[in-house]
């Protein structure tokens, strides 16, 4: 298996939306290198025969009735917004304009 | 009347005793315990925010009730007046709920978790809300965005994590109880380092809805207590099916003070695991663990050994697995809908930019650190040799535990390789401490409940042992039983609870409660 390094990082931290400087960048490629080596050892501990297990304790088919539960007010969803306008969300721009 | 510095250290089934036989009110214990947090949080720092209005108001309410006497009185929960701490990533109305995150700061939660519904139903005073490593993830709270909590036995030292501010909390007689929760460890290994009682309830026996999701498949929320029976009344009121959480299990869980209070363990097999103990723990835990043994052993349980051989491969897989569902879950904090939102200093002010620089400023090292191992896990290319894998991991853990329960009714173990270490010692090191949960993680990836337990100091260090008691799925009430069982035998033996010999606190100057040493 691949070592992990400096520019998968800077990959990664753009896909999970976390800006990095530099020397972030360098001291978490080492710290994660030591951790992704650690773990290795799962890929060869099980078989090809094993199932996964998503869920400890598997439910199936959990339903409610088709009905309108607890909503909350515009008011109530918006409380923790850091901005809003016109009882909405208020996102800065999708697309760059260049 | 009895004083304010003894009411504190009573258990919480002794409290309830007093609050029903009308010996103290509810507004004296709930304003000892404030004052309690006052005198001696500004050196411990469990406590992220106090609650003590609305703690009081609840309080008094619950006096009103009892002094009316009728129907109402005889309809008070049994804990009712009894307060209760909360673990700051549960959310609740009327107070902030953080996480232990910069990214959360100053939010409050639009509505209540069911675990808090529940102990608001019960009518006990909610104190505040406690500290943790951020977003549960650590062993130490040093990774919490407002400063670490201290230890109680030794304010240099670590209480553990996630759950380190629930359990000083706790140990520091600044609660009777507190709401805990448990995905590899947080509420097992902090209630092993500072002398106390902490359960991780078979997952879906206590509602997740209101707990901000860690790694939702792991995840568990328990009590976190002084006593055995104490965890056992806390489990019952915060415990049962809730439809607002689908991986919420209808089976009752209404036996669990009873078996507290059962007492015996006479022909029941308590199995040693095999690959939880030994080469890796310290001596002074293996001797206390050893000791628990012949205490059980002589109290007529039969004491087997059962191997448990992919247990090594647990810590590896729950790298894998937690990180995975921390990416995920961690996605929604994007600057938009709650919480921090921070814009680039420079350059196009687009959304993705906006969300990295929010997440940047706003999530800690740790955090970062999981988020992006979780991402690779994930990615093409590295799904099945990583996730897969560890998913298949997972199936041969649930395996070890069938054949072991096969020859036992609960397993036991030391809770924690080690005692409580210094702060800072293992910060930099996050493999070391990742170490800390290597014999509390295989209950999660399972889903079996857990329970850990002071078993007494160890010689090297006179700091807190934790042993830990495994049972099958939905089968909670064995902890309860062979585990007051063991306290009690415990408690005999030293004359007292384990927390009698913890270092006075005293309301200290500011000088000397900062900045020591590490």
């Amino acid at each position: 298996m691949a070592a992990i390094n400096r520019d998968d990082v800077a990959h990664l931290a753009r896909l999970a939306h976390i800006e990095m400087s530099a020397e972030e960048l360098d001291r978490m490629a080492g710290e994660l290198a030591v951790i992704v080596d650690s773990v290795k050892s799962v890929s060869e501990a099980a078989g090809e025969d094993v199932p996964a297990t998503s869920h400890p304790i598997p439910l199936s088919n959990v339903f409610r009735e088709d009905v309108v539960g607890h909503t909350f007010t515009a008011e109530q969803a918006l409380s923790g917004a850091p901005d809003a306008a016109e009882d909405r969300f208020k996102v800065p721009a999708i697309l760059d304009e260049d | 009347m009895t004083d304010s510095n003894e009411l504190i250290r009573l258990s919480a089934a002794a409290l309830a005793a007093k609050l029903a036989a009308g010996d103290v009110t509810s507004v004296q214990v709930t304003q000892a315990y404030l004052d309690r947090i006052a005198a001696v949080d500004g050196q411990v720092n469990a406590f992220l925010h106090v609650n003590g209005e609305e703690a009081l108001a609840v309080a008094a309410e619950v006096d009103a009730i009892r002094a009316a006497g009728g129907a109402a009185a005889e309809e008070l929960h049994e804990l009712a007046g009894v307060p209760i701490a909360v673990k700051d990533l549960i959310v609740t109305i009327g107070q902030p709920t953080t996480a232990g995150s910069k990214i959360l700061e100053g939010w409050h939660s639009p509505y209540d978790a069911t675990v808090i519904k529940k102990l608001r139903a019960a009518k006990m005073p909610i104190l505040g809300k406690t500290n943790l490593d951020e977003f549960a993830m650590g062993s130490s709270t040093e990774h919490s965005a407002y400063g670490p909590t201290r230890n109680p036995w030794d304010l240099e030292r670590i209480p553990g994590g996630s759950g380190g501010g629930s359990a000083a909390a706790v140990a520091a007689f600044e609660a009777p109880l507190a709401l805990g929760t448990d995905t590899g460890g947080s509420i097992r290994q902090p209630g092993a380092v500072t002398g106390t009682v902490g359960v991780k309830p078979t997952y879906g026996a206590v509602s997740r809805y209101g707990a901000i999701a860690m790694a939702s498949s792991l995840d568990q929320i328990g009590p976190v207590s002084r006593t055995v029976l104490d965890s056992a009344l806390l489990q019952e009121v915060i415990g049962g099916h809730d439809p607002q959480d689908s991986t919420s299990l209808t089976d009752p869980f209404d036996n669990l003070v009873a078996a507290a209070r059962t007492g015996n363990v006479e022909g029941m097999k308590i199995g040693i695991i095999k690959e939880l103990h030994g080469e890796g723990y310290q001596a002074g835990v293996e001797n206390r663990f050893n000791e628990s043994l012949e205490l059980l052993k002589d109290a007529g349980a039969e004491i087997v050994e059962v191997s448990c051989p992919n247990f090594k491969y647990a810590l590896g897989a729950y790298y894998l697995i937690m990180p995975s569902e921390v990416s995920s879950n961690l996605a929604k904090f994007d600057g938009v809908r709650f919480g921090l939102r921070v814009l680039p200093k420079e350059g196009p002010m687009t959304i993705e930019r906006v969300m990295g620089a929010t997440r940047a400023a706003g999530f800690g090292d740790e955090v970062k650190r999981r988020i992006i191992l979780g991402t690779y896990a994930l990615s093409a290319g590295y799904y099945d040799a990583y996730y897969g894998s560890a998913q298949k991991v997972r199936t041969l853990i649930q395996r070890d535990f069938d054949a072991a329960f096969a020859q036992a009714d609960v397993l036991i173990s030391p809770t924690a390789p080690t005692t409580a270490f210094k702060l800072g010692e293992k910060l930099n090191d996050p493999l070391a401490m990742y170490l800390n949960d290597v014999a509390t993680i295989p209950a999660n990836m399972a889903g079996v409940p857990g329970l850990s337990l002071p078993g007494g100091l160890a010689d090297e260090d006179g700091l807190p042992v934790g042993i830990q008691l495994l049972a099958p799925a939905r089968e909670d009430a064995r902890l309860y039983r062979v585990g007051a069982v063991l306290e009690s035998l415990l408690e005999e033996k030293w004359g007292g609870p384990l927390l009698d010999r913890a270092p006075e606190l005293h309301a200290l100057d500011a000088a000397n409660t900062v900045g020591g040493s590490n």
